[in-house]
């Protein structure tokens, strides 16, 4: 058997494992493994009747059908021709995913001033040209722009100095 | 029509009432603030629908957190002027750089850019502009005459009813997306499965929450469109080289000559007409309406010859179109609680945050609100038009703007926005999973629009079909039998509809349609 389509054998592959997964979850595991293992391994959530639903039932039909779909792409993978997928770029997925993190663990501890400053500089990073005075200027720029609009014009509670600071220049 | 007409004036006397606005500490007594929300929508909107690489969904996701502390009206005003002046953006994205800002704008793209090289850039975009104001005006007034009707006919609607409806709503939108049939439903159901994540209301039992606290009110609807539109997006523009040819020196006078002028009426009246009927469809809107717009008047125009050689027709029809599109697809929205595509899903998450439950019931609960919405709509047409046609020049001097600029800074207000929902750092952490999640989908050939459309219908569908089996005591029938004659329609056309675009004559044509659009 020849996979024509790379495409569809993963996107089969990937909503086939959702499926299953949110059907494992709202059921919990099936009663031989608890057996094997010796205790509740997920326990899962009532099925219900059909007159009345319980929290796994609707979850449970949507995980089948999710998973017979899959199945259906899967199987289209070998009948008909289909393109590769295409390259996965990791160095903008890793930065950008990593600087909206950055910003998101650092606001609390060190501030808004800190944290912006930082996913500025990181996710720059992952395009294609990093110039230092350029995301300098970029960085402080921003920073003030956020201080203005978010802290002070929409009055969203962010600290903008880090905690250590006991007296914030900035108020 | 003197109840539209009553209607309208209730809507009016809201969008310019005054009202004390305290800001910065000083309270100010009147104000005309759902007006300048208007104003500051339709701004902000075609700011950031101008700028390359963002569409009008990424758009408002963005700006959706700048809204959560305005009033109901002014947060859905405001809103509204985003989408309209994104949608705006993308046309003149589409003209000066060939790049459409949004696949409604794609058709746009054919002929508004060929006439951009031959120097007539400046009434390409006015036309656009002359004709979006008239199929704005006048879907306006479409959306006051059929909302009230729709919506006492909605009102009588039961669970299995709106059940099915939904049914019919997810199927229509997923017919008109790109690419596979089989993977945009599983996206829904996806979407679906991602929306019942949480506390379920009827048990209280925490659902797929894997002992995180944060997921007990459910995954947030911000975090996930800005995650799967916004984040996806920056990563599959930084995967691009840099390279845009625009026509900044040859705008030239704006005003279309007396030909012009004659050439564009035919074709704003029909692009008007075919946009509204077809921006009603559940499943339709702007998109539909401009690709049919185009198809339609390359038939019946006597200049067919020059399409696609930078033919006024093909910037006049399908962007009068698709801004009648764009308004009646509110028509669902408003009157049955069903969003016809992403950013019509965005809306509803945004009436959710402020507290009103979309469906037939808000306009006889809140007049107010309903109408004041139905003229701010026609209010931020006639701001585009005085607004854009003198700034176009500013706007074209933000096309030059390099994305490496850019794209810092859209993510820090995404992930600032994200971040003050619930002021916890997970959010942020969420966005980033679905940016992943949103990227890995697209390489895959899976579109996430659809994803967005089940998100947001996932509670409200458990729900109805709990409470309809719940009457029917268990009965799976209830859909399909006689004595629910809407609800078995509903099902029917959505079968239908599948069946249709499964057949492999029309399965063919849809994709030739498609690809043309890429």
């Amino acid at each position: 058997m020849k996979i024509k389509s790379q495409q569809d054998l993963w996107a089969g592959l990937m909503f086939i494992a959702f499926g299953l997964f949110f059907i494992l979850f709202a059921m919990g595991t099936p009663e031989f493994l608890d057996k094997l293992v010796g205790t509740r391994l997920i326990p899962g959530y009532q099925m219900g009747s059909s007159v009345r639903m319980g929290p796994a039932y609707f979850p449970v039909v949507l995980g089948g059908l999710l998973a017979v779909l899959g199945l259906l792409v899967l199987l289209d993978s070998v009948v008909s021709e289909g393109p590769e997928v295409p390259k996965f770029h990791f160095r903008p997925l890793i930065w950008i995913g990593l600087s909206s993190l950055a910003f998101a663990y650092l606001l609390k501890p060190l501030g808004l001033v800190l944290a912006s400053a930082a996913l500025v500089f990181v996710s720059a990073y992952g395009g294609h040209e990093f110039k230092w005075k350029e995301v300098a200027i970029m960085s402080v720029v921003l920073v003030i722009f956020s201080v203005l609009v978010f802290v002070k014009g929409l009055a969203l509670p962010f600290p903008i100095c880090p905690d250590f600071i006991e007296v914030c220049p900035i108020r | 029509m003197e109840g539209i007409f009553g209607n309208l004036a209730i809507g009016f006397v809201e969008v310019f009432k005054l009202q004390p606005v305290t800001m910065w500490g000083m309270t100010l007594q009147h104000v005309p603030f759902n007006i300048i929300m208007c104003l500051i929508g339709c701004l902000l909107g075609t700011l950031i629908g101008v700028l390359p690489g963002i569409g009008p969904v990424a758009t408002i996701a963005m700006l959706l957190p700048v809204t959560f502390n305005l009033s109901p009206i002014a947060a859905l005003i405001m809103l509204a002027g985003i989408y309209y002046g994104a949608q705006y953006g993308g046309s003149t994205t589409a003209i000066l750089v060939n790049i459409p800002g949004e696949s409604s704008s794609v058709v746009t793209c054919l002929d508004g850019y060929q006439m951009a090289r031959q120097g007539r850039a400046g009434p390409a975009l006015a036309t656009a502009a002359i004709g979006s104001f008239f199929a704005g005006c006048v879907s306006t007034l479409v959306v006051a005459m059929f909302a009230p009707p729709l919506a006492e006919v909605a009102l009588k609607f039961g669970p299995a009813e709106y059940f099915s409806l939904m049914v019919l709503g997810l199927v229509a939108a997923v017919v008109l997306a790109h690419g596979s049939l089989i993977k945009a439903i599983a996206m829904v159901i996806l979407g679906l499965l991602l929306g019942l994540v949480g506390t379920d209301v009827n048990s209280g039992v925490l659902r797929f929450a894997f002992g995180i606290s944060e997921l007990a009110d459910g995954i947030g609807f911000v975090t996930v469109a800005m995650g799967m539109f916004g984040i996806c997006e920056i990563i599959a523009n930084l995967e691009q080289k840099e390279s845009r040819e625009i026509f900044t020196s040859s705008v030239g006078k704006l005003m279309p000559s007396k030909e012009d002028w004659k050439r564009m009426i035919m074709p704003i009246l029909r692009g008007t007409a075919l946009g509204s009927a077809l921006g009603i469809l559940p499943g339709g809107g702007a998109l539909l309406a401009s690709f049919g717009a185009y198809t339609l008047e390359k038939k019946v125009s006597k200049y067919s010859h020059e399409f696609g050689k930078g033919a006024i027709e093909g910037v006049a029809a399908p962007e009068s179109a698709n801004n009648a599109g764009a308004q009646t697809s509110f028509i669902p929205l408003l009157t049955l609680g069903i969003p016809s595509n992403a950013v019509m899903a965005l809306m509803i998450g945004a009436m959710m945050i402020q507290g009103i439950a979309p469906g037939p019931q808000v306009m006889t609960e809140r007049p107010q609100l309903f109408w004041g919405m139905i003229c701010s709509m026609w209010v931020g047409n006639l701001m585009l038009v005085i607004l854009n046609l003198p700034l176009i020049g500013m706007w074209i001097k933000l096309l030059t703007v390099p994305y490496r600029y850019l794209y810092p800074s859209i993510l820090l207000f995404m992930a600032i926005g994200v971040f003050s929902i619930s002021n916890q750092p997970f959010d942020c952490f969420l966005m980033a999973v679905f940016g992943l999640l949103g990227y890995v989908c697209v390489k895959l050939g899976c579109e996430p629009a659809p994803l967005i459309l089940g998100f947001i219908l996932g509670p409200l569908m458990e729900e109805n079909l709990r409470r309809a089996m719940l009457l029917s005591r268990g009965d799976p029938w209830v859909f399909i039998s006689p004595s629910k004659p809407i609800s078995m329609g509903f099902l029917i056309a959505s079968v239908a509809l599948l069946v249709i675009i499964a057949a492999p004559s029309l399965r063919k044509k849809r994709e030739e349609v498609f690809v043309e659009e890429t």
